[in-house]
């Protein structure tokens, strides 16, 4: 059997297992031996933020009720030596994505012991199968989600399930299929319409802009049209600039859609639910690089709230607001910050149009700081737009200007170390929140 | 799962509908446009293309069908659809003289186009349809909308921007849309109603296949000859007969997009041999006469809700006015307006039902009056409506209000009820 093994140097698990310190030997027999042991706390581990690391909550309750790996499909993985490639940029991403990748939710059963591990792409396919179970007129359509699972396997399995129309594999046409997501909405589907990349829909940016978000209005409230727009997103690695692009910035002024980020599988599910559930137009942003993440989530049915932020880590010195892959680095910092003495609050903003001014209000007058973290570019990114709404309503609360730390106003390079300067690290947050809070 | 195309049937050939339609001729030298400001040249290298794709492709497309009115035997119509066709297009006729008036007189704003000249398409094929079928249009929307069942009176007020417009003035004159009739728009950029209309049909075709409902509502689809150099169209077409989608194209070639001939911005002119590309019939008819379209979109239509998949029909009509009611209308040869001028739809089928005794002038008139009266009353009722009050700025935007998200004092914002009245400061 093979694990996944989310793995970083910092953290030691001597306090738990008693043994020597771990370097990450993914690919080494002893490496894999570890992940064996320490499976149970990995899973459960993750889960853990890092003020609140407690080694006994971590071992006791989770690995004795975990499912035994050999009768759970969901907790073999593409791992070390399954797929050279896949494991390389799945192990390569790990290095950015610190352990503490999954964040204690209330909500999550991580600590009840109950629910099942799974991988993010594979929490997206449950809540779209889930939603299709439950609704016949849910329907996927867009480039190679039949037949092929899906170009990131969110949609595999479901053609055989669900038959070619259900889950309808087009040419390759985004305007077109796009607005023909659009039409039949309008006449009583709810299509779940794929883009392959993001970046592909842009050709679709016609329909997107024009019908999905206008016809409501302009059929003055007759038609509605609740199709689910998603695909992954982000700078990936080394993807090239085409490939690399983040279109909330472009999205965002559209009036009549809704927009929303997932970040973990639980929340991942919970999003896509909700918004094949919500008769508006939403469009759900995933990222390249964090299909692979692993976490429980519960057995029972659940969904996440559209409009509502997620508070990550609570904290009192300064408000840190991010979303996506963003999160991650946020939390790698996060760690280096509690070490040098600062409690920061980490929002996952989820919801990108409109902001759950209500998390963020509370958090600012709070802390009195606020820093946004984001994968937007700089010019009139998700940022932009939430620093000017933090601005306008919680003026007075600020004790400093908000800051924004955004990537790079450039098409992202091929190279690998313009690659990584393009993005926002976790040493520019640690910098900035220095900065924030002197 | 990609339809063969040794499957697709030829217009023509299937035995169980025979219809008035002369057997396929193939490779005659096309006809230059009548009123083309240049004689359409033919180099011989097409000629031999012409001959070249009929043998490939078992689907070809049509050129002349029902080459003459008068078919000897019997009517193409009976007394009560003629006086539903006549009632129709003078319903669509009257209407846009009258939006011409109110325009210049100040009562509606903005981007008008008037449809005078085509009422045959619309009448042809939309009267044809059923309550459940859908029509996707363009800009040029008023009388799809009349056709498929929307009052002079909703479409009068939406013009004037009034409240009790069919969408509540929030859309215009090139937004009709209604669920009741649905009529699924209305679109202001061309081409970007045909990926709707695909997915209407679509919706069909799941009803039926998926949701095993008995579902065999069709989609018409119409569109000028500007919007078949866009991609969108390519790509609907490519996509309709790869899943036979129960969907009609009909181009409304009407020679000019604003100014722009048809002829200076197309590589091959001729519309309908796009059809056989895509593996669907591919049909040229003439656009004046309303019994020729009925015939074509009869076909068109049964094929369709056979599931035999989409047809393209090309209708040669004209426009009597300019692109719109701010176009100047100058590039237009004076010669080419009297032509079509002389092929009036409205005056051809009254001369053809008084010919054919159909019908009396008598009751010609009592249905010109009738419609007269019907367009004057709408513009009563849109004058006398109310314009939309500050409230319904922002209703609508979504269908879940909800979406307007969550204001800093934890409540939804559409809660809040200076939010709805359009009050509070967003």
């Amino acid at each position: 059997h093979k694990y996944l093994f989310i793995f970083t140097e910092e953290i030691n698990f001597t306090a738990i297992l008693t043994s020597p310190s771990i370097s990450p030997l993914r690919h080494s027999p002893w490496g894999k031996k570890m992940a064996a042991r320490i499976h149970g706390g990995a899973g459960a581990g993750a889960a853990t933020a890092l003020s609140t690391f407690n080694p006994k909550k971590l071992v006791a309750p989770s690995r004795t009720n975990l499912p035994a790996a050999r009768s759970s499909k969901r907790c073999i993985v593409a791992a070390a030596g399954s797929d050279a490639s896949k494991s390389l940029r799945v192990g390569h991403s790990q290095k950015l994505i610190a352990n503490a990748a999954v964040a204690t939710k209330a909500e999550t059963s991580a600590t009840t012991g109950t629910g099942h591990e799974l991988l993010l792409f594979e929490a997206l396919q449950e809540g779209l199968e889930e939603e299709m179970d439950r609704d016949p007129h849910v329907c996927v359509m867009g480039e190679d989600v039949g037949h092929y699972g899906g170009s990131y396997k969110v949609t595999k399995g479901l053609a055989d399930k669900f038959g070619d129309l259900r889950v309808l594999d087009t040419p390759i046409c985004e305007n077109a299929f796009t607005g023909m997501g659009i039409g039949a909405a309008m006449t009583g589907l709810r299509p779940v319409i794929e883009g392959m990349n993001m970046g592909f829909l842009l050709l679709a940016f016609n329909q997107i802009s024009n019908n999905c978000g206008m016809l409501h209005y302009t059929s003055g409230g007759q038609f509605t049209i609740p199709v689910v727009i998603r695909g992954p997103g982000g700078v990936g690695r080394q993807l090239g600039a085409e490939h690399s692009q983040r279109l909330e910035s472009y999205f965002q002024s559209i009036p009549g859609i809704q927009m929303v980020a997932c970040s973990t599988p639980y929340n991942a599910k919970g999003l896509m639910k909700a918004a094949i559930r919500s008769e508006n137009p939403v469009i759900l942003f995933e990222h390249v690089l964090l299909y692979n993440l692993k976490e429980k989530i519960p057995d029972e049915e659940y969904i996440c709230n559209l409009e509502e932020a997620e508070m990550v880590r609570p904290g009192e010195h300064i408000t840190i607001l991010t979303y996506s892959r963003m999160r991650y680095h946020v939390m790698q910092a996060a760690k280096t910050l509690v070490n040098k003495g600062y409690d920061p609050e980490v929002i996952d903003i989820r919801s990108l149009k409109p902001f759950d001014l209500y998390t963020i209000g509370n958090s600012v007058k709070k802390t009195h700081r606020v820093l946004i973290v984001e994968e937007c570019m700089r010019t009139g990114g998700i940022g932009a737009s939430l620093t000017a709404a933090i601005n306008e309503n919680f003026h007075d609360y600020l004790d400093a200007p908000v800051m924004c730390l955004s990537s790079q106003d450039v098409p992202t390079p091929y190279a690998g170390t313009l690659e990584e300067w393009t993005v926002v690290q976790p040493a520019q947050i640690v910098t900035a929140v220095e900065q924030l809070c002197q | 799962m990609a339809t063969s195309f040794s499957a697709t049937l030829p217009l023509h050939g299937s035995q169980e509908n025979r219809l008035l339609l002369p057997p396929i001729r193939l490779a005659p030298p096309p006809p230059s446009f009548l009123g083309s400001t240049r004689s359409l040249t033919v180099p011989s290298s097409r000629r031999l293309y012409h001959a070249h794709a009929a043998r490939r492709s078992p689907v070809v497309g049509v050129q002349e069908v029902v080459k003459e009115k008068k078919v000897t035997n019997s009517l193409l119509i009976t007394k009560e659809e003629g006086l539903v066709l006549y009632e129709d297009m003078i319903l669509g006729r009257s209407f846009e003289d009258m939006c011409a008036q109110m325009y210049y007189r100040g009562k509606m704003f903005g981007f008008v186009h008037l449809y005078n000249g085509q009422e045959a398409v619309s009448t042809g094929f939309i009267k044809l349809l059923t309550q459940s079928d859908s029509v996707v249009s363009t800009y040029r929307d008023h009388v799809h909308a009349l056709s498929k069942g929307v009052s002079a009176r909703a479409v009068m007020s939406e013009l004037f921007g009034k409240v009790t417009g069919c969408c509540r003035g929030q859309g215009g004159s090139m937004h009709m849309f209604s669920k009741e009739h649905n009529m699924l728009g209305g679109f202001a950029f061309i081409g970007e109603g045909i990926p709707v209309a695909t997915g209407a049909a679509f919706t069909s075709k799941y009803k039926r296949e998926v949701l095993k409902q008995d579902c065999d509502d069709v989609t018409v689809a119409f569109f000028g000859d500007g919007t078949c150099n866009n991609g969108q169209f390519y790509e609907c077409l490519n996509m309709a007969a790869l899943y036979k989608l129960p969907i009609i194209f009909v181009v409304e070639n009407n020679l000019w997009a604003i100014g722009m001939s048809h002829l200076r911005s197309t590589s091959d002119p001729e519309i309908w041999k796009k059809g056989p590309a895509f593996g669907m019939p591919g049909v040229h008819v003439d656009g004046m006469d309303v019994l020729k379209v009925r015939e074509v979109a009869k076909e068109a239509v049964t094929r369709a809700r056979r599931g035999e998949g989409p047809t393209l029909v090309e209708c040669e009509t004209y426009r009597f006015r300019g692109h719109s009611l701010a176009d100047p209308d100058e590039l237009r040869d004076a010669a080419e307006k009297a032509k079509y001028a002389a092929r009036d739809p409205i005056t051809a089928l009254k001369k053809y039902l008084v010919e054919n005794k159909l019908a009396s002038e008598g009751e010609l008139k009592t249905i010109e009056k009738k419609i007269d009266e019907l367009v004057e009353e709408a513009v009563e009722f849109a004058d006398a409506s109310p314009q939309p009050g500050r409230s319904q700025l922002l209703e609508n935007v979504f269908a879940d209000p909800k979406g307007f998200g969550i204001g800093p004092d934890g409540r939804y914002r559409c809660e809040d009820p200076k939010f709805t009245e359009g009050t509070a400061q967003v």
